[in-house]
């Protein structure tokens, strides 16, 4: 499993990518394995504003609909519109064809409340969250 | 029952193949292998192999042994020849669903009935309260059960039995061997495909399973789980019991007309089917196709004119069709093919239309 270094992690299994003021949020690659073959996404509207653990959109397999969870609050800049035809990027490149949406941070000191790549790993081998 | 999860003698080789393994009517069964789409396009373009040990099978048998079935089944049980097998419905006196099954005829007065996993002990009780003295016997721990679908199933198999497998119709079965197990070949399935079920002992089950996927490896014959079973049975509108089927529907709601035999003397249910066939359906089970973006799943409900007329019961992505689909039960006056409607997915209605069944035909 793939878990890379430079990346920040939730506990519900997102990672984020910060870039100044915003960051961009995924799903891991743990998270897209456990849900097998994902063939629906549904994105955030841009502008929309999210509170910290707010679901701001679902990730559907063949099986089952997930909800993810914003690790940060802040205002949705962008969203991947490649995510609607082809939503088995999410499987096949989690943390980089993949992505879901990008936030403006609204409070940066929230980015100390996530995990580590190591800590993320931890979680991980425990058995998931 | 005990309250502990069963193993099929599959299981240490579904471990080892790397399956994600689930608990199904408390069997732990494999859902996947190398993922639920790929399974499928095997099932649908090759061959896949399935492990159904779970299925439960109960024999019925000797004097006395026409009469039970005849009454516990809709379908006619009597003009069935040996060696055929019959599909269908097992209804309470009201008209509800105890289960749906398949019936082989062994004998002059020999059936083995086989019923769905999660049914298993209902229908056993079931049948038992209803047998006087007929020997009922449960075979299911006695009895594993592998299946092998797909367009490549026949040619495949044929390479390890002496049994010609041409002549086999569909719902028909033979006694032969395979790679050298005795086996019940029937040819038979619940993926829409054409393919074999296959019956045999448990401690012959993890040989041929191995020797069936060597056998296959060039037509590339795969492992299948229970996710790519479901998606599969989806898109031939083959329904499932606990979705489709249940104790609060009746085989006419749920289509399945063709499966009653209305001929025979009686048969528990058929008093209340005759009535709901005279008053005619409030409800009827039917195929939904998304025209908006959004998967339909069990149990969202269905809208039409600001109103619930219905709730979907299985709902899918459909791999072959590459559409998101559904089968709902709705009130009657919204069932027609091209009917617009509503399916409400977290709050929020997304157009769907009623679309014909089944959605997959094979050669078509």
């Amino acid at each position: 499993m793939h878990i890379p270094q430079e990346l920040k992690y939730s506990r519900e299994h997102e990672w984020v990518q910060v870039n100044g003021n915003t960051c961009r949020v995924g799903i891991t690659d743990y998270a897209q394995q456990s849900l097998g073959d994902v063939v629906f996404v549904e994105l955030p509207e841009i502008g929309r504003v999210l509170e910290r653990g707010e679901a701001f959109g679902v990730v559907e397999s063949v099986k089952a609909a997930s909800d993810c969870y914003s690790p940060l609050a802040g205002t949705v800049t962008a969203v991947n519109q490649e995510l609607l035809d082809t939503p088995q990027l999410i499987n096949e490149d989690p943390y980089g064809r993949g992505w879901i949406m990008e936030v403006e941070i609204a409070n940066p000191d929230q980015l100390e409340g996530l995990l580590t790549a190591v800590q993320y790993e931890e979680l991980v081998r425990e058995g998931g969250a | 029952m005990n309250g502990e999860v069963k193993k099929t003698p599959l299981y240490a080789l579904h471990l080892a193949a790397g399956a994600k393994m689930v608990d199904f009517a408390g069997w732990m069964m494999p859902i996947q292998y190398r993922g639920i789409l790929e399974e499928h396009r095997a099932v649908r373009e090759q061959a896949g192999l399935f492990d159904v040990s779970h299925m439960g099978e109960i024999r019925i048998s000797g004097p006395g042994s026409m009469e039970l079935v005849q009454r516990l089944i809709t379908n006619d049980a009597c003009s069935l020849p040996h060696g055929r097998v019959l599909y269908s419905p097992m209804c309470q006196p009201d008209g509800g669903l105890v289960d749906d099954l398949l019936v082989y005829r062994m004998g002059e007065l020999d059936f083995l009935l086989v019923v769905n996993a999660a049914n298993k002990d209902k229908d056993l009780a079931w049948i038992r309260s209803h047998g006087g003295a007929v020997l009922i016997e449960d075979q299911s721990d006695t009895t594993a059960q592998l299946a092998i679908q797909g367009p490549l199933a026949a040619t495949i198999l044929q390479r390890l039995t002496p049994v010609d497998l041409t002549p086999i119709r569909y719902y028909s079965y033979v006694h032969g061997r395979v790679s050298g197990e005795d086996c019940l070949i029937s040819r038979t399935g619940y993926t829409g495909e054409d393919g074999f079920e296959i019956y045999l002992s448990p401690e012959a089950a993890p040989r041929l399973w191995e020797r069936l996927l060597t056998a296959g490896t060039a037509e590339g014959l795969q492992p299948v789980g229970l996710g790519a079973r479901d998606t599969l049975r989806f898109e031939a509108a083959l329904p499932l019991y606990g979705q489709e089927l249940s104790e609060g529907t009746t085989p006419l709601e749920a289509g399945l007309d063709k499966f009653i035999a209305w001929h025979k003397e009686d048969f528990i249910g058929r008093a209340a089917l005759l009535a709901q066939r005279e008053a005619g359906l409030t409800r009827k089970l039917v195929g939904l196709a998304m025209v908006d973006r959004g998967i339909p799943r069990p149990g969202y409900p269905v809208r039409c004119e600001n109103r619930e007329i219905g709730f979907i019961t299985s709902g899918t992505f459909a791999p072959t069709l590459g559409q998101n689909l559904a089968m709902a039960y709705v009130e009657k006056a919204y069932a027609g093919v091209d009917q617009g409607v509503e399916v409400v997915i977290r709050d929020k209605g997304h157009k769907a239309r009623v679309v014909p069944r089944p959605f997959y035909k094979r050669g078509q």
